[in-house]
């Protein structure tokens, strides 16, 4: 199956929610070592809900998309519900399915965004 | 040169995978038929350990495995008693800061540099700080190479280690290892210096003696040899005066109860090297493959291989450049004869690992990523790089697909 397809495409140029939240308590970073892609997510949350996110890195295609669709994803969910979200929830965000190591990729952004959660 | 043509036909994995274009020998050469036909004969034909059976099945195997210890070391220009076997490069390199750490005091230094392979950094950076010395990392040139000036900057009379690559598993800067041993020296007559040769072992020729090296290690399965194996070179006077690195079965003479019998300081007595540094059963499949691997090299010969390599780089270093002109950066030095057989480089508008995974799918094997050479890649300010790396199979119809790929991958990114 072609992995390259129009989702990853369009989000991989034209990343949503691709930013900073300047002094957000809620920040986390990971990195994948096999291809240095590095992952940076801040996470305003109010009441329990997630207001507001940015994201911010240098990677792969499959990596910033998924961290892309992941910020659409949980943005106005509760941190409780975001913090559940699996592996199969990020594949299914992307809609191919992928090889072990290309796995680490598109769940660096997952890593990332509990890291952020989890400063509350 | 010589011209090295149909060597597919020696690796059985070309028959399995006819469309195959693997441009990865650099984290692993392919094995001859040869060499998989060594490791199977010997479990076979022989299947028996080694230093102890007195039957003729096990004193044909120690027979086969010092004699591969005798091979090498005609390799590498040593005296047979030189060549100790471990694991691999990162083995050698983990029993070399092991045994030395007595040799690092306090307030010295030990010197790497930014080329390193982390096989050859993090020994040194643990050791450092475990003895309370500083790491120094001798940064870089513009072209990938180690300017003298700036090495003379950071090795000095306190440094008690060098450590340095042959060649760069990420830039191919062939390193002037002679040079850069004897400049040490002068600045530090004691400093040990120990010399990463994993990528130039059967790609560039190795002269202990002419290098002068104190230790070099390199890998048995990038020069065509089974995985398990690795080479630990040092000097005959200086290998004597260290003690073992593991303890146990093969490497003691005699072993007596605690406490020691009177008038014996030690209660064990160990066995002269090289077997004191060589702890329990080895992987002897692996040495007797490595024996075969070494003699596939010598069928060929050494120049020829290098020849080979350099023509195959020039080819893809042309093709890169007038393929790609502005929208590719290649790292490491500019010219085919100054590299290992391996090209290093980004291009623009597609991450290295989203390139990978594009020729994978075409059968085209590329690494990408850091190489596990995560300094050197802050050092160039990039998060990773796509890496091709060639060996005798390596043909010019393979860098061709190869160039047909990339411009596919840039096709997919509507580049």
């Amino acid at each position: 199956m072609e992995i390259y397809q129009d989702i990853i495409l369009d989000h991989y140029r034209n990343p949503r929610n691709f930013k900073a939240i300047p002094s957000c308590p809620c920040h986390g970073e990971a990195k994948n070592p096999t291809c240095g892609d590095r992952l940076a997510i801040d996470v305003s949350v109010k009441d329990g809900v997630i207001d507001d996110i940015g994201f911010q890195g240098v990677g792969c295609a499959i990596s910033q998309a998924a961290a892309s669709l992941l910020t659409e994803h949980v943005k106005g969910k509760s941190v409780t519900w975001a913090l559940a979200l699996g592996p199969k929830d990020v594949l299914g965000l992307l809609g191919v399915t992928l090889s072990p190591t290309r796995m680490k990729c598109a769940l660096l952004s997952l890593e990332t965004l509990k890291k952020a959660i989890k400063k509350r | 040169m010589k011209n090295i043509q149909g060597m597919k036909n020696d690796f059985p994995i070309f028959r399995h995978h006819p469309d195959l274009t693997y441009l990865d020998s650099a984290a692993t050469a392919l094995k001859p038929e040869t060499v998989i036909d060594a490791v199977s004969g010997y479990y076979e034909t022989l299947s028996t350990n080694v230093g102890r059976g007195l039957y003729p099945l096990a004193e044909e195997t120690t027979a086969r495995m010092e004699g591969t210890r005798e091979k090498t070391a005609r390799f590498i220009g040593a005296d047979t008693e030189e060549v100790i076997f471990t694991h691999g490069t990162t083995e050698s390199m983990n029993l070399l800061a092991s045994v030395l750490a007595d040799r690092v005091k306090r307030d010295d230094n030990i010197v790497v540099t930014a080329m390193e392979h982390h096989s050859n950094f993090l020994p040194w950076e643990r050791l450092a700080r475990e003895r309370g010395a500083e790491l120094r990392v001798i940064p870089l040139s513009a072209d990938g190479s180690i300017d003298m000036e700036i090495l003379r900057n950071h090795v000095g009379s306190e440094t008690s280690i060098f450590a340095f690559p042959a060649v760069s598993n990420v830039l191919g800067t062939i390193n002037p290892v002679a040079a850069f041993v004897r400049e040490a020296k002068r600045l530090n007559p004691g400093i040990l210096t120990i010399v990463d040769a994993a990528q130039a072992a059967g790609h560039v020729a190795i002269d202990v003696r002419e290098w002068d090296c104190d230790f070099l290690a390199f890998s048995g399965h990038k020069m065509f040899g089974p995985t398990g194996v690795g080479i630990l070179y040092g000097k005959r006077g200086i290998l004597e005066t260290l003690p073992p690195y593991q303890v146990g079965g093969g490497m003691v003479l005699d072993v007596y109860p605690n406490p020691p019998a009177a008038g014996r300081a030690c209660a064990s007595i160990y066995k002269d090297i090289p077997h004191r540094f060589e702890a329990g059963t080895p992987d002897i499949a692996a040495i007797i493959g490595f024996g075969a691997a070494i003699d596939f090299i010598g069928g060929i010969g050494g120049s020829a291989i290098r020849e080979h390599e350099i023509g195959i780089t020039r080819y893809a270093l042309d093709r890169l450049r007038s393929s790609f002109g502005a929208d590719i950066t290649i790292y490491g030095p500019e010219k085919a004869e100054d590299r290992g057989g391996l090209v290093s480089f980004t291009l623009s508008g597609v991450h290295p690992h989203d390139l990978a995974q594009v020729l994978g799918e075409k059968n085209i094997a590329i690494r990408a990523g850091e190489h596990c050479a995560a300094p050197l890649h802050r050092a160039l300010d990039i998060p990773a790089t796509a890496r091709v790396s060639f060996s005798v199979y390596t043909e010019e119809g393979d860098v061709d697909r190869l160039i047909d790929g990339m411009r596919d991958a840039r096709k997919i990114f509507n580049i």
